[in-house]
């Protein structure tokens, strides 16, 4: 459409060009804050322009932080959340569409109530959980009888028992299920021509060979796309990592490290508070994130925008 | 919608879809139901397990003035940090829809914050605004103290909202800019011909097909701001100055894992899950309205 607005023209650069601002600006400071000195960066007015000492606090934040542990941490249970979360996904869908047995949509709304159980409101009892996880086993065990049945017959009391604390599997595991991921391969494995299930069968193809040729080739988008937002919501969980890992130095994510970077007068004990380490640990922590939506930004929006509608 | 072709190997179906119920029983379920045992009873102080008690926990959770305080603070956070991350987002969305030259480096540009950790927004942003070395330090070395979050409420709450805002401007943007362009084109160009300047197209036209968007981004904002926000508060104020930024979600941590107080814990957890409830419920209703919309 050619309309000739010449100052509106003007004026939408100008919004955008706010826009902008406001979303590098702070970013551009905390970039210019890692490359000051300790002296520089506590000497007001702020300062726009960098200085001259970004390396040596980029060091100085990775051994303090020991940040090279916590990043191969964090890049781990991104990369393990991510995948788990596409592979049981796609499974469970696959299971919900392709065949018919009793209870199916039930376990699918049950699914898909879990929206509304976001961690957040359930922080303690799922704590409890990760303590033991086989607790829950061992109530509906003890409930139907079968402890007691196993208490007769062997005449030990059984205990089950599996501590998630402390482990990769306690940070992974209660982070993978998911109901965004399973209604969008539900939705997709729906509009999966009736014909192509027909022409795979009568080629002889057997259930998991159909999932395996056919259906994991044709949504690699799909993956591609819900790949991308779960690794960054793997990367950026922060309230979980910090519940279940007491072991910070072996267990601990670059996330929940930044707390530890912070200045504070408790961490300075009333010295200068050295914020130019504190910002450089930052710019480490947030840069792979970054990275991937750099590297996939088509996935990236088109998985946010399908994963939440 | 069900599909007509199927397999037949029932089992295997079953198979398949048992880690994910296991999943979900084990670390969901289960914890909303120990959530709502414990919120229903009190651990007896010399042990022996836990006595029913009825609606007592949550008649001491309504009718503590603290618990209430932090509700009316979740409150001020949720709407101000929706107002804030929505209104710019939609007034960037509107102009980038018009597609000028650069309309891609604005795009890209634009999107990029919601990949940032709330966590590392957090910090950046208590660095941003420490009065000590932030850029409000030359202010206050002439009148000290006049911006201070770690001793004012009212500026620690402007901070957390600021932190929160500028992660949530970049996903509302997505959202909106998707919505503006599933509006046909024929519609802005009828409106163009019929003689309408771009911001009466804004105002007449686009405007008004936005609404499911935008309501469906306001029930998806509170929702967040209640749970999502334990992040940067934890890591810009802790709670304070003087609880000034004990959101709800800040408050359930601070009494189950310090206070443990387990009982009461539940109990807001409960009251929290129910508002996330009738949120989510009537996001659903809206999507349904949506769909018969276009």
């Amino acid at each position: 459409m050619i309309e000739r607005t010449p100052v509106l023209n003007i004026a939408t650069h100008a919004i955008l060009i706010t826009g902008l601002a406001v979303a590098f600006v702070p970013m551009w400071l905390v970039f210019v804050a890692a490359t000051l000195t300790i002296e520089q960066i506590n000497s007001p007015p702020i300062s726009l322009i960098p200085g001259s000492h970004l390396i040596t606090n980029l060091t100085e934040a990775w051994t303090r932080g020991g940040l090279g542990t916590k990043l191969l941490n964090s890049l781990f249970v991104a990369v393990l959340v991510a995948a788990g979360k596409i592979a049981i996904a796609s499974v469970t869908a696959f299971a919900i569409v392709f065949f018919r047995f009793p209870g199916r949509m039930l376990v699918f709304w049950m699914i898909f109530v879990t929206l509304m159980l976001p961690l957040e409101v359930r922080i303690v009892p799922t704590y409890a959980v990760a303590a033991n996880a086989l607790a829950p086993a061992q109530a509906v065990l003890d409930l139907v009888g079968i402890g007691w049945l196993w208490q007769q017959v062997s005449g030990v009391q059984m205990k089950l028992e599996w501590n998630l604390l402390n482990s990769y599997t306690g940070l992974v595991l209660p982070l993978v299920a998911t109901a965004t991921g399973t209604f969008l391969f539900r939705q997709f494995y729906l509009t999966i021509p009736a014909e192509i299930v027909e022409a795979a069968r009568m080629d002889g193809a057997r259930p998991l060979r159909f999932l395996r040729d056919m259906l994991i080739p044709l949504s690699k988008t799909n993956m591609a796309a819900l790949f991308t937002i779960m690794f960054i919501y793997g990367w950026n969980q922060y309230l979980w990592p910090i519940l279940v890992t007491t072991d910070r130095a072996n267990y601990g994510t670059a996330v929940m490290e930044l707390k530890r970077l912070i200045p504070t007068a408790a961490a300075t004990g009333g010295g200068t508070p050295d914020w130019n380490v504190a910002m450089a640990g930052c710019l480490i922590v947030m840069l792979p994130p970054l990275l991937v939506v750099a590297l996939m930004q088509r996935y990236f929006v088109r998985g946010l925008i399908g994963a939440d509608k | 919608m069900e599909k007509r072709v199927h397999f037949k190997t029932a089992w295997l179906g079953v198979l398949l879809i048992v880690p994910q119920a296991l999943l979900v029983l084990t670390f969901f379920y289960w914890p909303t139901g120990a959530a709502l045992f414990w919120a229903f009873t009190l651990e007896q102080p010399w042990g022996g397990g836990n006595e029913f008690v009825g609606f007592e926990n949550f008649a001491n959770v309504l009718s503590d003035s603290f618990y209430w305080a932090s509700v009316a603070r979740s409150l001020v956070f949720a709407l101000s940090a929706a107002a804030l991350s929505m209104g710019m987002a939609l007034v960037m969305a509107l102009f980038c829809d018009r597609q000028l030259r650069g309309y891609n480096y604005y795009r890209t540009a634009l999107v990029w914050p919601f990949a940032v950790a709330a966590p590392a927004a957090a910090v950046a942003f208590r660095y941003v605004f420490a009065p000590e070395a932030g850029v409000f330090s030359a202010l206050n070395q002439i009148y000290p103290n006049l911006w201070n979050p770690a001793m004012n409420g009212t500026h620690a709450m402007i901070m957390i909202i600021v932190a929160y805002s500028w992660k949530y401007i970049a996903y509302n943007f997505i959202f909106f800019l998707a919505g503006l362009q599933a509006i046909p084109r024929s519609l802005v160009e009828a409106g163009a011909m019929d003689g309408a300047g771009v911001l009466r197209r804004m105002r007449d036209i686009q405007l008004p097909l936005l609404t499911p968007t935008f309501f469906f981004l306001l029930v998806i904002n509170l929702t967040d701001s209640f749970v999502d926000s334990f992040g940067i508060v934890d890591i810009t104020t802790e709670g304070g100055p003087a609880k000034a930024t004990t959101l709800m979600v800040y408050k359930i941590y601070f009494d189950g894992f310090k206070g443990l107080d387990y009982s009461g814990a539940a109990a807001q957890s409960i009251v929290l899950m129910l508002l996330v409830m009738g949120l989510t419920i009537v996001q659903f209703r809206y999507i349904e309205r949506r769909v018969h919309y276009t």
